[in-house]
């Protein structure tokens, strides 16, 4: 019956063939520009560690003085509070993360003088992260205490300045300083970049130290997220009043991090009783709750998500006028098919059918279109452009919301059709 | 020509007619608001700087091992030295450049009273006059307005601020000699400049776009790799292609940062490239959308004209001109866009509502909705016209065919 009504649709569409195009054409469109936005949507609003997320855990408290009745927390923490916290261990796995600009060096190497953003953290970070290595490891515990003098480099600077070979225990020049490598990680892009506390797509940074060690070779030149006074000696932060190191804890299940969240309330309240708070509101998100309250999809992205779906209805309400129109210029045959003895239903199905032809047909289109448009936003010179791909779940949703659009489209027509009184129509002919 | 006939006509093809109704409210309230979006985003990238984009560029050095005041003085000899340059002057920040002296403010020394988040450029001697800022009050900067900094700004200063500025800050009096503070540091109005636009966006939207303050600085250890560079408008390429062969020389020790320093004309273009890029895609969306809602329109009535062929045959038969067969589908079209148009005025105020909600926009001023309807009333007609000409076209002996 499928096939039959497939070949009846496939006629009819041949009959008209500048009314299926516009169909066509309009279901395209509005799929094209919809999947467009929805897939970098979907890419920038992904989950950066999936299965894991629900664990990873930012909290916050507020240590600037000057906002004693702040709602919310300040986003990052002063020196003092973020360590005190750190050094606790109150939870499963826990990370400080600073980054600073930095002169890179290879001494063996010819290249200029690089400056490059350097992360500096905690032991923790790589398995907390999922961070994954190509050579070497991260270092211990013991080098975060001691300050030893190593880092960890990205694959793409070992590209760089080592054409790719195994360069543990080699040396690199950070400002001032000789520092060895022990490890060189794989290709690693989480998407956003959620450990910077500010959401970003860029990608992770290509020198990697321990926190204690960062401090000391990078003195001086650390950025404030924020100060509530002017520090006495700019970029260096270590006393002064202002927020700029981010701590992330990893928590295993509820009841640890509601003993956590507990924790670092009571910390804030006790900090304020010894007067170096003003403030204890405290806050506790976990890794995909943070990211949706800091808003980390650009709202020009999100923007245009609504408009392309806006766009989509446009076409949604042509499509059905169009279906509508076709359907009961056809009523004169129909009327021969029903008299002929088909049923309501299958003159509503032999509808639908056409209705979900015309769907493939602009899904295909859609896709097309949707392909084009992801390589427009791909030359947009934006942090994420290098991330913008199909993706099989897109590509499959591209043709289910155009068939989906189509049918939605074809059902009200194809009621109508299906109402069409035999008697009437064949008195004309 | 009758408007009753139509509209029973119409009624008799209620749900084509709703429905062809409604695509066209939709597409009036997100033309109205796309417009709308396009002309705020187009505003906000006229805005007016205040110093000789075409003259100015930024370069910048970082040098972190460099004697600051030694590297200040072999950039601003060295650079100078080269054909096509006016003057070279340090400074932290540029308009459309990374800000660098973002700040509270406050008008008493106690700090309780704010005057909101400003951006201070802290300038060294020349850069006035290179910037191009123009003066509405006070006199220039003079050679012993130039203080010394420590840590963050001098201490103690004489100040330049702009109109928006002092508007805000003193509303209804005389700018000139009034006291702010930020912390411990206190500054004294002494001019007012007609505009300087801050570094990035103000904090608090379009408003606060041009609250910088021009602090009259002597170079140093803080206040160093920054440099304002002023050339002849034609030379500028010039210099900025030579600029780094120069410095690889003069500072050998320092890093070129490429990205950092560029025209204060190619700097703007960065900064607002997200903004044309929506524009675009916004230009793009109104394009497509008029289109899709003209071939709406195209298609329905040329269903109709298909279906009518008879009417249209007996009533050319029974005297009716062409002319007005081509009126009764025009007048149709209007009367179907009017009440597309009125749902729409409705559902374009409404979308506005929530963009404002979400997007921290303006209300849609009232003169959009007309502008809209106009639109779409033209949009219409054009689209209709086709068929309603072919539907004039049909023989009165159409009606005495059978089909």
């Amino acid at each position: 019956m499928f096939a039959y009504y497939l070949d009846l649709a496939l006629r009819s569409l041949k009959r008209n063939k500048v009314l299926t195009a516009l169909m066509v054409l309009a279901i395209a469109v509005g799929i094209g520009a919809s999947m467009t936005t929805l897939t970098v949507m979907h890419l920038l609003s992904g989950d950066p560690l999936p299965g894991r997320s629900g664990q990873i855990f930012f909290p916050q408290l507020n240590p600037d003085a000057s906002r004693p009745h702040a709602k919310e927390p300040s986003a990052v923490m002063d020196y003092h509070s973020a360590v005190d916290l750190w050094s606790a261990r109150r939870a499963d796995r826990q990370a400080l993360i600073v980054d600073s600009m930095i002169k890179v060096v290879a001494p063996d190497a010819t290249l200029p003088p690089l400056r490059l953003d350097m992360l500096s953290t905690t032991v923790d970070f790589f398995p907390m992260f999922e961070v994954p290595f190509r050579y070497g490891s991260s270092w211990s515990a013991d080098d975060d205490a001691k300050h030893s003098r190593v880092a960890v480099i990205s694959d793409d600077l070992n590209d760089k300045l080592f054409g790719g070979v195994d360069s543990v225990g080699r040396t690199l020049r950070l400002g001032g300083s000789d520092v060895r490598i022990v490890g060189v990680l794989k290709p690693w892009r989480p998407v956003p970049l959620f450990y910077e506390a500010w959401g970003a797509y860029t990608k992770p940074q290509d020198v990697m130290t321990p926190f204690s060690t960062g401090l000391e070779i990078n003195d001086g030149h650390f950025q404030q997220y924020n100060c509530w006074h002017i520090p006495d000696t700019p970029g260096h932060l270590q006393d002064a009043p202002c927020s700029w190191v981010t701590l992330w804890v990893q928590l295993d299940d509820a009841a640890k991090a509601g003993a956590y969240q507990r924790f670092v309330a009571d910390y804030a309240a006790q900090q304020k009783s010894t007067g170096r708070f003003t403030s204890t509101v405290t806050r506790l998100r976990n890794l995909m709750r943070w990211l949706d309250y800091i808003g980390v999809v650009p709202s020009d992205v999100r923007l245009q998500m609504w408009l392309a779906f806006a766009f989509l209805a446009i076409c949604l309400f042509n499509t059905v006028g169009l279906l509508l129109a076709k359907f009961l210029r056809r009523a004169g045959e129909l009327g021969v098919r029903r008299a002929l003895g088909a049923t309501r239903g299958a003159v509503f199905a032999q509808c639908l059918v056409e209705a979900g032809l015309i769907g493939l047909l602009g899904g295909v289109g859609g896709w097309l279109l949707t392909l084009a448009g992801l390589w427009l936003v791909g030359r947009q010179p934006t942090d994420y452009a290098d991330l913008i791909r199909l993706d099989l779940p897109m590509f499959l949703t591209t043709f289910a919301l155009a068939i989906a659009t189509s049918l939605l489209a074809g059902l009200l027509p194809a009621v109508r059709a299906s109402r069409v009184v035999p008697a009437l129509q064949l008195k004309v002919l | 020509m009758q408007i009753r006939p139509i509209l029973s006509a119409l009624r008799h093809h209620r749900l084509a007619t709703l429905l062809i109704a409604l695509e066209i409210a939709l597409a009036c309230a997100v033309l109205c608001n796309a417009c709308f979006l396009i002309a705020v985003r187009v505003s906000a990238m006229a805005i007016h700087s205040g110093v000789d984009e075409t003259a100015l560029a930024q370069i910048k050095l970082d040098c972190d091992d460099c004697n600051a005041s030694d590297l200040n003085a072999r950039v601003l000899s060295g650079l100078g030295k080269l054909p096509g340059v006016q003057s070279v002057s340090v400074i932290n920040a540029v308009p459309f450049g990374d800000h660098a002296g973002t700040a509270g403010i406050t008008l008493d020394a106690a700090g309780q009273h704010s005057g909101g988040v400003v951006d201070f450029y802290a300038a060294g001697p020349g850069s006035f006059q290179a910037l191009g800022l123009q003066l509405l009050a006070g006199p220039l900067p003079k050679q012993d307005d130039f203080r010394a900094i420590t840590n963050f700004l001098p201490a103690d200063a004489s100040v330049w601020v702009t109109r928006a500025l002092a508007d805000h800050l003193w509303p209804d009096a005389n700018p000139l000699g009034k006291e702010f503070w930020m912390d411990k540091f206190h500054f004294r109005v002494a001019g007012v400049l007609e505009h300087l636009a801050r570094p990035g966006g103000g904090e608090g939207g379009p408003l606060t776009r041009e609250w910088s303050v021009y602090v009259p600085t002597q170079p140093g250890a803080q206040l160093s790799g920054n440099y304002l560079l002023r050339a002849e408008p034609a030379q500028l390429q010039q210099v900025l292609r030579d600029a780094p062969a120069a410095l690889a020389k003069i500072a050998p020790d320092a890093v070129f940062d490429k990205m950092a320093s560029r025209s204060i004309g190619a700097l703007r273009d960065g900064y607002f490239q997200a903004d044309r890029a929506m524009a675009g895609i916004l230009i793009g969306v109104i394009a497509a959308l008029l289109l899709v809602t003209a071939l709406g329109i195209v298609g329905l009535a040329s269903f109709w004209v298909a279906q009518r062929r008879r009417q249209i045959g007996i009533r050319r038969a029974i005297g009716a001109t062409r002319g007005d067969i081509l009126r009764y589908f025009q007048i149709e079209n209007f009367l179907i866009v009017t009440f597309g148009i009125v749902l729409g005025m409705l559902l374009a105020y409404a979308l506005n509502l929530l963009l404002m909600m979400q997007y921290e926009l303006p209300r849609l001023p009232l003169y959009y909705l007309p502008v809209g309807a106009l639109i779409l009333w033209v949009l219409g007609q054009l689209a209709v016209l086709g068929p309603a000409l072919r539907a004039a076209a049909v023989p009165p002996v159409v009606a005495t065919r059978s089909v």
